[in-house]
């Protein structure tokens, strides 16, 4: 049995805070020696809350020693994408506009971690705004893939996924608005969940795209994944959006991971040309495992999937317009020419010149132009009415099958300054998982193996419809403890040490 | 502020011309918290004393929408005969301003909550006009800006500015009316007789307290004129922020002179706002616009599809109160009093005050004549609303009893009034503490009477004499004597005993 609390997972390390063999704090002591160590390499943290942390952990400590109950993750730490907001903590949202500011409240999904007495270690890298897939749109750098520091860990939640890779971190909040959780895990070789739209509270979750942004579970199991999104999701009264419904029992689904006699649907628009050979041959040999595990393979046909991307990139764009118009530099964040000398709109316009990034501005501009007078229907319309035909095609698909499987992402993980320079090339990298987001239902990535040619993590893809999200869990416990008796050993200790 | 506009003489504008108005009304809806949000909206709070994440707009904050707000809607477009949406969002209104937290209104575009209805108002004289409502939808306030330094509280020259957000989120319901026409020399007139009617009937529902003095009521006149007989409507200006039933009858005026002048010289008009000055009546313009603002309407993804259920709105049609156009008209039959009166009475804001009167025990007459007569002049001579003064109803019909009783007489009530105004307690106790009683007892009344005579020998000749009309003289000396507190009536009657004449 390891003893370096790093290496063991979120359900391990709550089962031996809960005897009293690990106190919290050592584990959180343990974690953040592990940041000190290497998060000068892999730049997963914009801000370690040592204090904070520390304090968490005591709490947990405490409560344990006068005997209460303790909750199913209590004392473990996490690492929390900066575009939560956190009270007394910096959030930035990997931009330069909100660098310095301190929010006056919790988000729901934080208060909830602090109220499970999960110990937040501090907050993620991510693309600015969360608009991006290799986490290079960061105001504040990049941040690198454990596997090799050369190349992106995806995005724009690269921060969060990173962190569990170079265990710096056992669990993960992420947000995926086209596939910011499920893609970085894809290229990790972690554990992703996109819940079901309105799933997860976004009250306190800075706004990309409204309706299709959803906060979810990072983590290197499905199992520590099932219990993060346990703590997380349920109904929220402050976010007309979130669902009032009992949350389905994912923790259970994880425990018992079957697929026998389960129904897989395989898209057919999910490959050809951008794919990479060896992501398709892992992924094939995925359904190869699938069908020996039980499952009943069918191929399926989406064809508005193939206008996803166009329509995505409309929607998401036009409701970023609207939802960045805030940072004005008249209430919170950075302000450019205060001197007396500038107009407010000036100040305005010098504020959000100085403190966008490029990437954040080509959305701002393009959405602004997709709901322009005279245009909307031909673009913000047009975009709603693939949305409607993607969800129809989804709806149609669980008429047969009781999951969708994909590879998440069509490569592995590009080298860093790749594809910087053409936003075409970086769009492409969420083209099977943008679907999901665009139809609210619920989609997991899990590792399913590296690619031969460069040896890299690929991810696996499992989408239920809305409000299945424990099929997620089912299917996705079962596929990774068929592949972990395969190997013998999780796919992340193939990774380099750091 | 003077003005460079030429005018055209009213009715010259009117002999050429035929107006077409179009009235945006806001209101403040009286909820206790927000539209999207649980914070307080009580006026006059410290400047930014009622905020929270959500009508800050800070980052990742949401909006909730208010329930309340919602049945205010409803309630308003049911009393304004609308339909009422079965289905509908709400919706984002992009535009940049310092005080509008997220740069954005959360407003209603083309689902709007309540439409096609009208409001029939009664004029001065009794006619009534309808006007159609187009819709009425829901929506947010904005902050507030102070902008300090500049010569005018505008925004042009000030050194800086103050935000208030405490306003921002306070719900508004905007209320549209089809194009006005028809209306003709009357339009001014209907314009305010609708703004009137509007106010009493949100007041009726109680929703808000629809103050155009305090904001919670704000109107914008659009206004254009076309060459009588003409189809096409011409080009309008918006007079923006109207804010006194007054205001809203001198700026549609206003405009109808201003554009006869621009139009009979050959001139086009400007699609433009413009803004009303109180002080001279006159308009002037405010911004241009070149193009329609580009709002970029879209449905807010934040919130969820407002879907009223038929049941509840039919249970909301069956709580409105009587509309108040149609209480007034029996309330004036009621009181037997025409409608040059009643509108005295409406423009006093006396209407429920006189109710509530008559229903503490008073008669119509005596009512009105109250609130009218010597309380609407201390009222006016005060500066506050006849509502405003610290005397109740039933203090007033306590006062009108001891009258119909002759305990006090005209004059003796009138000081009672002026001791319950000035506090010192309710009628009967102002009566005791003053010794306001009338005397009617011989005994005491009897020496007054005879020093009176005596006093008056001529006079007292006279009525010996069969003049007994002159016994007016010789009772104002005994009421003098008496400080007012005599029964007149029974001063009279021992006079004319004493001087052994018959009454």
């Amino acid at each position: 049995m390891t003893t370096d609390p790093t290496r063991l997972t979120a359900a391990e390390l709550a089962a031996r805070i809960a005897d009293g063999e690990l106190t919290a704090v050592e584990v959180t002591e343990a974690h953040l020696a592990r940041i000190g160590a290497v998060d000068e390499k892999v730049h997963a943290f914009l801000h370690v809350d040592r204090e904070g942390a520390l304090a968490q952990a005591r709490a947990v400590d405490a409560k344990r020693e006068r005997g209460e109950p303790l909750g199913p993750l209590a004392g473990v730490p996490l690492a929390l994408k900066d575009i939560f907001t956190t009270q007394g903590v910096p959030t930035t949202v990997g931009s330069k506009i909100l660098e310095g500011w301190i929010p006056p409240y919790d988000a729901t999904v934080t208060r909830r971690l602090k109220d499970a007495d999960v110990v937040i270690l501090g907050k993620t890298n991510m693309d600015e705004f969360a608009m991006g897939s290799s986490t290079e749109n960061s105001a504040f750098g990049p941040t690198g893939n454990p596997w090799d520091l050369t190349r992106v860990p995806g995005g724009s939640g690269g921060g969060s996924a990173a962190s569990l890779a170079a265990y710096e971190a056992p669990l993960a909040i992420g947000t995926d608005t086209g596939g910011s959780i499920r893609q970085p895990a894809a290229v990790t070789g972690t554990v992703g969940v996109k819940p079901t739209y309105g799933g997860v509270s976004r009250y306190g979750m800075v706004a990309f795209s409204s309706s299709l942004d959803q906060g979810g579970p990072c983590a290197r199991t499905v199992l520590d994944a099932a219990l993060l999104h346990s703590v997380i999701a349920g109904h929220d009264a402050l976010d007309s959006t979130s669902i009032d419904q009992p949350v389905p029992d994912v923790v259970e689904a994880a425990r018992n991971g079957s697929v026998e006699g389960l129904r897989v649907g395989v898209v057919k628009e999910f490959r050809g040309e951008g794919y990479q050979a060896g992501v398709v041959q892992r992924f094939d040999e995925a359904v190869g495992l699938l069908r020996e595990l039980g499952a009943e393979v069918v191929e399926i046909s989406c064809p508005s999937f193939t206008k996803g991307l166009a329509a995505y990139y409309l929607i998401a764009p036009s409701e970023c317009s609207s939802n960045l118009a805030r940072f004005d530099a008249m209430r919170y964040g950075l302000r450019v020419g205060d001197d007396g000398a500038h107009s407010a709109e000036e100040v305005t316009a010098l504020t959000r010149e100085a403190g966008f990034g490029d990437e954040v501005k080509r959305r701002v501009m393009l959405g602004t132009y997709a709901l322009s007078s005279g245009y909307y229907d031909a673009y913000y319309g047009s975009a709603q009415k693939v949305r409607t035909l993607i969800t129809r095609d989804f709806e149609k698909a669980f008429e047969q099958v009781d999951v969708v499987v994909s590879p998440t992402t069509p490569t592995t993980a590009f080298p860093i300054g790749e594809r910087v320079d053409d936003p075409m090339a970086m769009y492409l990298a969420d083209v099977c998982t943008l679907p999901s987001n665009l139809a609210g239902n619920a989609a997991m990535s899990l590792p399913c193996g590296l690619a031969p040619e460069d040896g890299l993590p690929v991810g696996l893809q499992i989408i239920a419809p809305a409000l299945a999200d424990d099929r997620l869990y089912r299917v996705g416990a079962a596929v990774e403890a068929a592949y972990q008796a395969r190997w013998g050993h999780p796919l992340l200790e193939e990774a380099p040490s750091l | 502020m003077t003005t460079v506009t030429d005018l055209v003489p009213y009715e010259d504008a009117l002999a050429s011309f035929d107006p077409v108005m179009g009235l945006e009304v806001h209101v403040e809806l009286g909820t206790r918290t927000k539209m999207f949000c649980g914070c307080a909206t009580e006026l006059g709070a410290d400047p930014n004393s009622q905020v929270c994440p959500t009508c800050l707009g800070l980052p990742g904050a949401l909006p909730v929408v208010n329930a309340t707000g919602v049945e205010s809607a409803v309630r308003i477009g049911l009393a304004l005969h609308c339909e009422i949406a079965e289905w509908c969002r709400f919706a984002r209104k992009n535009y940049f301003y310092p005080d509008m937290p997220k740069n954005f209104q959360t407003s209603q575009y083309d689902e709007p909550i309540a439409y096609n209805g009208y409001l029939d108002v009664q004029l001065e004289d009794g006619e009534v006009f309808r006007v159609e409502i187009e819709r009425a939808h829901m929506e947010e306030d904005t902050g507030k800006s102070t902008h300090v330094g500049g010569a005018t509280g505008r925004i042009h020259g000030a050194s800086h500015s103050l935000l208030d957000y405490n306003r921002a989120g306070i719900p508004l319901i905007e209320i549209v009316t089809k194009p006005i026409v028809g209306a003709g020399e009357r339009a001014p007139e209907v314009a305010k007789a609708y703004v009137a009617e509007l106010r009493e009937l949100i007041k009726a529902l109680g929703v808000s307290e629809a103050r155009m003095e305090m904001g919670q009521m704000r109107c914008d006149v659009n206004l254009s004129l076309r060459p009588s007989g003409e189809e096409r409507f011409g080009t309008r200006s918006e007079t923006k922020n109207v804010n006194s039933l007054r205001s809203v009858e001198r700026a549609a005026r206003y405009e109808i002179q201003r554009h006869a002048a621009v139009l009979s010289s050959g001139g086009a008009i400007v699609q433009e706002t413009r803004h009303f000055h109180e002080d001279d009546g006159s308009t002037t313009s405010g911004r241009v616009k070149e193009e329609a603002e580009d709002y970029r309407y879209f449905p807010e993804p934040d919130l969820v599809p407002v879907a009223p259920p038929k049941e509840w709105v039919e249970e909301l049609r069956g709580t409105l109160p009587e509309l108040p156009r149609l209480r007034r008209n029996r309330l004036r039959e009621e009181w037997g009093i025409t409608q040059h009166e009643m509108q005295s009475v409406l423009n006093a804001g006396a209407v429920d005050l006189i109710v509530a009167t008559t229903e503490a025990g008073a008669d119509a007459p005596s009512a009105r004549k109250w609130w009218m007569g010597e309380l609407a002049r201390r009222a006016n001579e005060d500066g506050v609303d006849l509502a405003a003064l610290p005397i109740t109803p039933a203090d007033v019909a306590r006062v009108a009893a001891l009258v119909a009783e002759g305990s006090l007489n005209d004059k003796l009530a009138r000081q009672t009034i002026e001791g319950v105004l000035a506090g010192e307690g309710t009628p009967d106790e102002v009566v005791e503490k003053r010794g306001l009683k009338v005397v009617s007892d011989d005994g005491a009344l009897g020496a007054a009477v005879d020093e009176a005579i005596a006093g008056n020998p001529a006079v007292a000749d006279k009525i010996r004499g069969g003049k007994v009309a002159a016994a007016g003289a010789l009772v104002g000396a005994v009421m003098k004597a008496t400080r007012g507190q005599a029964d007149a009536a029974r001063v009279k009657e021992l006079i004319l005993e004493r001087l052994g004449v018959e009454g």
